[in-house]
This record gives structure tokens, sequence and C-alpha cells, in this order.
């Protein structure tokens, strides 16, 4: 297990993303869906390219293709890409390292996987063209979590990168991936596993477990079991490397090098799953290095005076026009009629007051707040969407140095 | 075309947080208002749909929150339970100890194990003509292929025993247009709306059952037509600025600045529309609804979400 993590009264806490993010080599972006995780991961890692310099690699593991919209690179596959001088050139940027991306492809990795671990070539064949296999690594998402960790622990161990930055699917999945190595390890040395597998390599199945089979039979039908317990019997060859690995991938994520930044918006609902992501890490004793509230309206919404002048604006709005009238008819005479002064009036401030009760919801939440990260930082709510290198940049200044 | 209404099981699914559960829970809601018997059913289990009903939290027995408005939360091993209850004959009381460790494991082996759980479940309540509509909280949009693609997998791959006649039968109700549909919920965001397009893709090409709908939420309010955007142009200049500083106080030009943000959102969020409609099927409807701005979601939004909707269908 991992050592307790508490930082010596010598080095305080970094402030900054900036300061954590230069620590560590492994940041893993995580939150609920739809909040920025994948923009957020692609921020800091062209941050850390910018700045830090080195090799930075942002990876995805969402099952859908999200990053590469936001990364410029059409078509960015399982092998990792560099994002080109010219992207950068077109941005306005010289950045001091290299950013490169890749987005995981179950199916390849699983396959690279049964062929590094397999015993010997028949045994990887058929795993290969076991159809059971061929469902799991390439129709159902579950296995995408260990997959994931697995590769993660590929290129980290490769040494190819200064700092890799994970973006990872929504919570719960999240918590998903944490457990995979874990479950992968348990899974694979399960007394119930072997048990499954006796009658195939005896065919001989004592009493007690007999009416399982006859269950399993009525159910999935003899081949389908059959083709099951081929799957465990070929995966069992491959057991230690597995357990193995799966142990060092769990030891990764607590290692001091690696650090998880969540990211949530100020809603309510996402909020809540923010905290407890934040929670279960620190239960597991995993670095919970940032959170990053994203999407956070403009501080001027819950400024008094302003609110105040809103009002005033709503109620006030059909004098307020009369008064504006002969200045507006001054800069264009369609520009002096009284009603639509007042309609104007009256939506500006309707508007305001509107986004005003959203603004004092999100400074509540905000006020209490159950988390204690190292860095806590925010990013406006921009007027347009993040989906190209400038918005990436906008959105990276806004958290980096603090 | 039948309205969305009219249809026997409706899956909700999208990208995470674009509001998935909000929409499904104000369908259902709508559905009972207009008269019909609901099963809203929740698959992530988090309690966000009693929430949205102010309602204690539900578990895999539906209970009824509003007239005519049921709410279940999925649980496979209890979906299990009771599929080996009903199918088999074998009754399992309280916890299924060594089953459920066996079913655990058989799910890991074979995947698609609980998602058949799952959407079998769903079908079977369709079947069984309980309820009039039968509406899905479901996954976001990169689990939903894999769940209603899974009694097709499974038909692949087994060939005999029960499973085998149950996946039939499940397909024939997730195939039928008249009964089965899937609605998309997106946001007016780049990376939404690509989903969006992404998913209409796959859902046509993988799984057997029809989109009928797109929902875009969370759409802002058009503050101005052009005429009066000219005007809060000239309202912005210098003169009529200070002018309204003196009248009304300080900080008129932050209420002004803060509608050109809104201004600004709304028109560059319209652009990833145009992007939506060019890219999904023609015949696909969208429904848009309002941004909500409120101090919380509760039984309240979600009775005005309801009734956008509604508008929106044609009610
Ligand atoms: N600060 C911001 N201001 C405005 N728009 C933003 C901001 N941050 C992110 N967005 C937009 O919000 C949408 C969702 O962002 P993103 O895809 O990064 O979320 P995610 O958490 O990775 O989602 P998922 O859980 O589905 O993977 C995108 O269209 C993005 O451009
Ligand atoms: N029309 C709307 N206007 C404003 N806020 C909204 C609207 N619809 C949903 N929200 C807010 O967005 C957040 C996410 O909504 P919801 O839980 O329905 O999404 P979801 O897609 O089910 O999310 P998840 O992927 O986490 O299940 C909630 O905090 C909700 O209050
Ligand atoms: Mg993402
Ligand atoms: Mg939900």
């Amino acid at each position: 297990m991992a050592p307790a993590r508490s930082s010596p009264a010598s080095s305080p806490p970094p402030t900054s993303l900036d300061g954590l993010v230069a620590a560590k080599e492994i940041v893993i972006a995580c939150g609920p869906g739809g909040v920025g995780k994948t923009t957020t991961a692609a921020a800091v890692g062209l941050q850390a390219a910018l700045h830090h310099g080195g090799k930075v690699l942002v990876v995805t593991v969402d099952p859908a293709r999200r990053l590469a919209d936001a990364l410029g690179l059409e078509g960015i596959g399982d092998t990792e890409r560099r994002v080109p001088d010219d992207a950068f050139r077109a941005a306005g940027l010289k950045p001091r390292g290299e950013l490169w991306a890749a987005m995981l492809d179950t199916k390849q990795s699983w396959d690279a996987l049964i062929r590094r671990h397999a015993p010997d070539e028949r045994t990887k064949d058929e795993i290969l063209r076991n159809p059971l296999y061929q469902n799991i690594s390439g129709r159902f998402v579950q296995s995408h979590d260990y997959i994931a960790m697995e590769r993660l622990y590929e290129i980290h161990a490769s040494s190819t990168y200064d700092l890799i930055v994970v973006d990872t699917p929504p919570t719960r999945n999240a918590l998903d991936f944490l457990d995979a190595p874990e479950r992968l390890a348990d899974f694979f040395s399960s007394r119930l596993l072997r048990w499954l597998i006796v009658p195939y390599r005896s065919k001989l199945v004592n009493v007690a477990t007999r009416p399982f089979y006859q269950i399993a039979d009525r159910i999935l039908g003899t081949q389908f079991l059959a083709d099951i317990s081929e799957f465990f019997v070929l995966f069992q060859s491959m057991y230690d490397g597995f357990v193995e690995r799966a142990q060092s991938v769990t030891r990764l994520l607590s290692d001091r090098r690696t650090t998880f930044m969540v990211v949530s918006t100020l809603e309510a609902v996402p909020l809540r799953e923010a905290e407890f992501f934040a929670d279960e890490l620190t239960k597991r004793r995993l670095h919970l290095g940032a959170i990053v509230l994203n999407k956070v309206l403009p501080g001027y919404f819950t400024d008094p005076v302003a609110t105040g002048t809103a009002a005033a604006m709503k109620e006030q709005a059909a004098d307020l026009a009369a008064a504006l009238a002969p200045d507006l008819a001054a800069a264009g005479p369609e520009l002096g009629d009284e009603e639509t002064i007042r309609r104007v009036l009256g939506e500006v401030a309707e508007s305001f007051l509107n986004f005003h009760v959203v603004a004092n919801r999100e400074r509540d939440e905000r006020a209490h707040l159950a988390v204690a990260p190292e860095v806590l930082c925010a990013v406006p709510f921009f007027d347009t969407d993040i989906y190209d290198l400038a918005g990436l940049l906008r959105l990276g200044e806004q958290i980096w140095s603090g | 075309m039948s309205s969305l209404l009219d249809l026997r099981l409706v899956f909700v699914t999208g990208k995470g947080g674009v509001g998935k559960t909000t929409v499904a829970s104000a369908l259902a809601l709508l559905a009972s208002q207009r008269g019909k018997r609901v099963l809203i059913c929740e698959v992530d289990g988090r309690g966000d749909v009693a929430g949205l009903y102010e309602a204690p939290p539900t578990g895999y027995q539906e209970r009824e929150v509003l007239p005519g408005l049921f709410v279940m939360t999925m649980d496979t091993e209890a979906s299990l339970r009771e599929y080996l209850k009903l199918q088999l004959r074998i009754p399992v009381v309280g916890r299924i100890g060594p089953l459920a460790k066996a079913f655990d494991f058989v799910a890991t082996a074979a995947p698609g194990v609980r998602e058949i759980l799952t959407v079998g479940k769903f079908c079977y309540q369709v079947r069984e003509r309980q309820y009039d509509l039968v509406v899905v909280d479901a996954p976001a949009s990169g689990h939903i292929i894999g769940q209603l693609a899974a009694p097709q997998a499974i038909n692949e791959l087994v060939k005999v025993g029960l499973i085998r006649s149950q996946t039939d039968w499940m397909l024939d109700i997730l195939s039928d247009p008249a009964r089965t549909g899937l609605v998309a919920v997106c946001t007016p965001e780049e990376m939404p709306v690509n989903e969006t397009v992404e998913l209409a893709g796959r859902v046509r090409t993988e799984t057997t059952v029809a989109l009928r709908g797109v929902v875009v939420n969370r759409v802002l309010p058009e503050l101005f037509g052009r005429q009066e955007e000219a005007v809060f142009d000239a309202l912005c200049s210098a003169r009529p600025r200070r002018r309204l500083d003196g009248l009304v106080g300080e900080e008129a030009g932050t209420v002004l600045a803060a509608a050109r943000l809104a201004v600004t959102m709304r028109r560059t969020r319209a652009a990833h529309l145009d992007r939506l409609r060019a890219g999904i099927d023609p015949a696909v409807p969208l429904f848009f609804l309002p941004y909500l701005f409120a101090r919380s979601q509760g039984l309240r939004t979600t009775r005005q979400v309801a009734t956008s909707l509604g508008e929106e269908l044609g009610f």
C-alpha cells in the first residue's frame, strides 16, 4: 500500500497549478460529465508544454473522440501524435517543449496486451480468435477501464514523456478505472474462476457445483459456457503477468509522482459528485492535487451595486426610456423610439437579474465546498466554446499561475 | 409521424451533464400529466430522478411518486433475481450470497450480461403492459450503444438456450419503431453537438433502435431582435451610458456588459445548432428547452421543463 501522504513542513504545498504540475509526472483529470475535463486536461498539457518544456502527452481514455477536436488533430488514434508546429505558429505560440496527444483504442490495446503476455504463439492465436475475447475487447466499455490504466502504466514506464496528462470519462466510470487493476487481479486469483474452469479440464463436476452448471447451462447454452471457459483457461496462462501488472498500475496511481485534478462546475449535481469523488480519492490515499471549478459566472453578477442598478433599470424602464430617447435619436433617428428603448432596457435588466440568481447560487456552493485540495482554481464561463489551441490557451492562462 | 409520447419505451441519452436526467424526468412527468401511466427508471442509481420530483429515494421496486408516475432504480442483481424467479422458477430469497458471486463472475466473464439484464427489465415492463410508457434515464452516449447493442451481440454469441429465446423477443421490442425510441439530449456547445452527431450515426449502424428526437437543452434566451440590437449598441456608447449611470446607479455599464455576454453566448451557440441540424437525419425533430435561471432544481423546475417540452411536442 502507498504510504500516507502529508507534505513535510519544509516544503509548503504549491499554490498554483504551475507549481503542482512541475513536481508531477502524471496528472489525472477527472470529474462529473460535461464539466470540461477533456478541455481542462488539454489546456493543462498545453500550458506545461509552453512553460515547462520537455515532452508532454495528453491522453484521453474517453470512449468518444473529443480531444482530437480540441487539439485540432483530425483522426488522432491509439499511437501518440505530436501537435504540429504549424498549429502552434498559427495560434502565435512558441512552446518550449513538445505537445503530444493520443486517444486510446481499446481493441488495439487489448490485442497488444495479449501479444505481450501470452506464453506462446498458440495461446495468443487462440485468445485472439475466441469470440468472447473479441467481444470483451471490441464491444463492451467495461474493459476500457482496465486497458486505460494499463496503457498509462506502459507509457509512463517507457520514460518517453516528462509529463502525462490523462483525461477520463465521467466520475462513476473514473472510479471504475481506479478499481479496475485491483478488480482484475482479484478476478484472476478468485477461487470461483478455478471452479468454473475445472469441469472443462477434468470433465468431472463434483456434487456441490453441479447445480450451478445446470443453471448456467440452461441460461447460457453449452457452447457459450465452453467459450467462456476456454477464454479463462487461456487467460490463466497469463495470470502471473496480469496480476503483477495490475499491482504495478495500482502502485503507480498512488505514487507521489501522480496527482489528481478534479474538474467540476458550480452546479449542484456535478459539484456533489465531484466532492464525492474527491472524498474517495482521499480515502484511497490518492493525491488530490487540484480542484478546477469551470464555467463559473463572472463575479460582477453578485455585485450588490450592479444588482441594484439592474433592479432600478427594470423598474424604471419607461422613465429611463423617455430620458434617453433624445440622446439616442441624436445618434440615429431610427434609434429614438421610446417603446423600443424601454423593451431593450427591460431585457437587459432582466437578463442580468436572471444570471444574478444563478451566480448567487454558485457563490453559495463555492463557499460551502467540502474538500481541501492543494490548489483550488476557477475558470470563467467563456462567451465562446473551446475547441482550438487559442481557446485552450485562454482557459489555461486562467488557472496556470494562480 | 406519431408523437414521442405514443411510444412504449423511450431511452434518454446524451453526453455527460447535458441534462439527460432533467429531460427524462420532465418527459415522464409530461406523459403522466397527460393521463398516461408512466414508469421512469434511473440506470446510474445516483437518485437524481427522485430528487427532481422531490420524492424520497427509490429502489428497484417501483414506487408511485406523483399520480400515475412511478420511479425505479436499476439494480442488476435484483434484476437477475427477478429473472431467475420468473423464468426458471428458482425462488431466491434475501441476498443471493453465492449466487450473487457467481453472477458477478459471469457478468464480468461474459460482458453483455449486465447490459442484457438492464435492457431486459425494460423490455419486460413493456411486454407486461403495466405501463403505457417506460422512460429510461440511460447512461451517457459512450455507453448507451453497448447497452442497446447487447441483445444483438448476445444473440450472435449465444446460439441456443434460454438467453437466446429471451434476446429474440427483446430484439422484437427494441427494433419496433412504433414501440421503442431513443432521445438524444445535447446542449448548443461544440463538443456535445459533435458527440450527438456521432451518436446518431452509431445508433443507425450499430443498434436496431430508432432515434426519435434530439432535445437541445439550456438554450439561452434571445434578448433582442435586429432593431432592438441597434438600440442596445447605441445605449452602450458613452453618452447614453453616462446618463444611465446618473439615473439608476453607478454600474449601468456592467449591466450592459453582462447583456453583451449573454448575447454573444447565444450567438456562438446558434452556430452549433446549424451544425447539429445539418448532421442529423432531417426526419429527426429537434426540440428546444430554455436555460433555467433557478435557485435550485426540484419539482418546480421539472414542471417548467415538462411544460416547455409539451409546447415543443405541440401540446
Ligand atoms: N470555461 C468554459 N467556458 C465555456 N465553455 C466551456 C468552458 N469549458 C468547457 N466548455 C465547453 O463545454 C463543453 C464540454 O467540455 P468537455 O468536453 O471538455 O467536458 P468533459 O468533462 O470532458 O465531458 P465528458 O464528461 O462528456 O467527457 C465543450 O463544448 C467545451 O467547449
Ligand atoms: N435547462 C437547464 N437550465 C439550467 N440548468 C440545467 C438545465 N438542465 C439541466 N441543468 C443543470 O445541469 C446539471 C446536469 O443536469 P442533469 O443531471 O439532468 O444532467 P445529466 O445529463 O443527467 O448528467 P449526468 O451525465 O451526470 O447523469 C444539473 O445541475 C442541472 O441542474
Ligand atoms: Mg471528456
Ligand atoms: Mg443523470
